[in-house]
């Protein structure tokens, strides 16, 4: 199949995602069990990359900016503006790429190499509304959470290690992460989360629901899951960063 | 009632099934037999869409199925259950909702009705107190029993069982024979049965369909069916029951 063959077999399903369900009840326990896994499960991950990222970012940053002409406070600028405007959108987007993404396509993948997903289909559900639109709606929940954790733990990364390397002191670090604060930067990455969530979501169950075959279809499912929703964010990253941010 | 008419289905040029057409009785235990790879799941999947045929028609009470939108096939296929050839039971939930999931999506019932009901399903297949297992920790052939308590909670209209009893012992075949057989007349149900086993055939075979080489090769019910002369058709059913007679044979 080409390019446009799976766009075109992708937006039938996202179509078909977005029928009107049948039980509202059913959709929105099915929602409750996603957000668990998808987001609460995501949650460590999260912090943990946040908060070393956010170290890294600083140390580098003040080795970088040894020279005396540059004002101490440049450095907690610098790791707020990093981690606000890329890190804690298109970073952690494609951190969960990877773990919601291969997480998504396996288990939908099993569903229908075990005939699970037919079985839904014969019983006159809309098995794609069913399985996939509980866990678009779930991410996109979570993730402008995951995005806000992910800054507040970066920037505090940012500070215990740059004060405990000794190259920044906290008084310069909390001017720095102040100084010519934008909000409109929060916003932005919020909006770019929440795309992500969708494409991490749809892309993943797409690859998914379209396995055919056995256990080793599965797994080449869940590894292209990962891959293209990684290349659609990215892809993605570069038209929002210039529409939103221009 | 449900008619097929002239189903024909290749996959990657090869034929699987070569205008098959029949009529498959209310309230009768249809059963559709062959040899394994013969193409009876195929058959069964073009009866209920989950492939398409490349011709031919399906027809439910003289609808046209094939030509059916998305929307009113869904309609009819709550009149369905299914049994899956691998019981296809969701390994997210339990037995017990497993069972339920139909009652949950499609009726209004209180939970006390759903419990009475889900445990009156789960007796008829002898899987009292098993509701809170998951799929994962039954046997193969506890799988099957929980798979054929869901395809009947809502007593279909249709039900379609791909080798319901393949895996199980013959006593717990002989039993889930009888009650498919059962529920089809207590609720007149259409009922499609594949199957290998010559003894399903012989003890519930209402009305039988001998699919080989992807053509339907012989009709018929139970009675006639040892009667024949038809070559291939006593090859099939006689590789099975010569073991039965060897034993005879010894005996004497
Ligand atoms: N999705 C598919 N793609 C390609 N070929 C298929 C597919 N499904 C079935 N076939 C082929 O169709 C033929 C019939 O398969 P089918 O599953 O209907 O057999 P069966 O009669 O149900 O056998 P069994 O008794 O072993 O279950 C087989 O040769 C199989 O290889
Ligand atoms: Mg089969």
């Amino acid at each position: 199949m080409n390019l446009l063959q799976h766009i075109g077999r992708y937006t039938l399903l996202v179509m078909k995602v977005f029928d009107r369900p049948e039980k509202h009840r059913m959709y929105y326990k099915r929602l409750l069990r996603e957000l668990g896994v998808l987001g609460i499960n995501s949650i460590g991950i999260v912090a943990i990359i946040s908060f070393f990222m956010g170290a890294v970012i600083t140390i580098q940053t003040a080795y970088n900016t040894e020279n005396p002409l540059y004002p101490a406070y440049l450095i907690g600028l610098a790791a707020r503006d990093s981690i606000l405007l890329e890190f804690s959108s298109t970073i952690v987007a494609l951190i969960l790429a990877g773990k919601v993404g291969s997480n998504i396509a396996s288990e939908i993948g099993t569903m229908k190499v075990t005939e699970q997903i037919d079985a839904l289909e014969i019983m006159g559900v809309n098995s794609a509304g069913y399985i996939i639109l509980p866990k678009i709606v779930a991410l996109i929940i979570f993730a402008p959470f995951l995005s806000i954790l992910s800054m507040l733990i970066g920037i505090f990364g940012g500070w215990i290690a740059g004060v405990s390397v000794g190259v920044v002191t906290t008084a310069d670090y909390v001017y720095g992460i102040q100084y010519a604060f934008i909000p409109y930067y929060i916003t932005y990455s919020l909006i770019k989360s929440v795309i992500f969530a969708f494409i991490i979501t749809s892309v993943s169950s797409y690859h998914g629901y379209y396995t055919s075959g056995g256990a080793l279809e599965v797994g080449r499912s869940s590894t292209l899951a990962v891959v293209h929703s990684s290349v659609v964010i990215l892809l993605f990253n570069l038209i929002l960063t210039q529409l939103l941010l221009s | 009632m449900i008619e097929v008419r002239h189903i024909t289905k290749s996959f990657a040029g090869q034929k699987v099934l070569d205008d098959v057409s029949t009529i498959f009785d209310q309230g009768k235990t249809n059963l559709i037999i062959g040899r394994s790879g013969s193409g009876k799941t195929v058959l069964l999947k073009c009866i209920v869409g989950l492939l398409e045929a490349d011709g031919g028609e399906v027809l439910y009470g003289g609808q046209c199925f094939t030509a059916m939108s998305g929307n009113d096939r869904k309609k009819i296929r709550q009149k369905f259950g299914m049994l899956f050839q691998g019981a296809a039971l969701f390994d997210s939930l339990s037995v017990e909702e497993n069972v339920k999931f139909n009652l949950d999506m499609f009726t209004v019932m209180s939970d006390h009705e759903k419990r009475e009901r889900v445990d009156f399903c789960l007796r008829r297949v002898n899987l009292e107190n098993k509701n809170h297992l998951y799929p994962s920790e039954l046997s193969g052939g506890m799988k099957k029993r929980a798979a054929i308590a869901r395809a009947i909670v809502m007593n279909p209209r249709y039900l379609f069982c791909d080798e319901p009893n393949s895996g199980l012992d013959p006593e717990t075949a002989i039993m889930i024979d009888r009650l498919i057989k059962e529920i089809t007349e207590e609720f007149n149900m259409t009922t499609i049965i594949n199957t290998h086993d010559i003894n399903s055939v012989l003890a519930i075979g209402e009305k039988v369909i001998f699919i080989h080489n992807g053509k339907k090769w012989w009709e018929g019910t139970k009675e006639e069916i040892l009667e024949d002369e038809n070559p291939e058709l006593n090859n099939f059913v006689f590789a099975a029951r010569a073991i039965k007679k060897m034993k005879k044979f010894e005996d004497i």
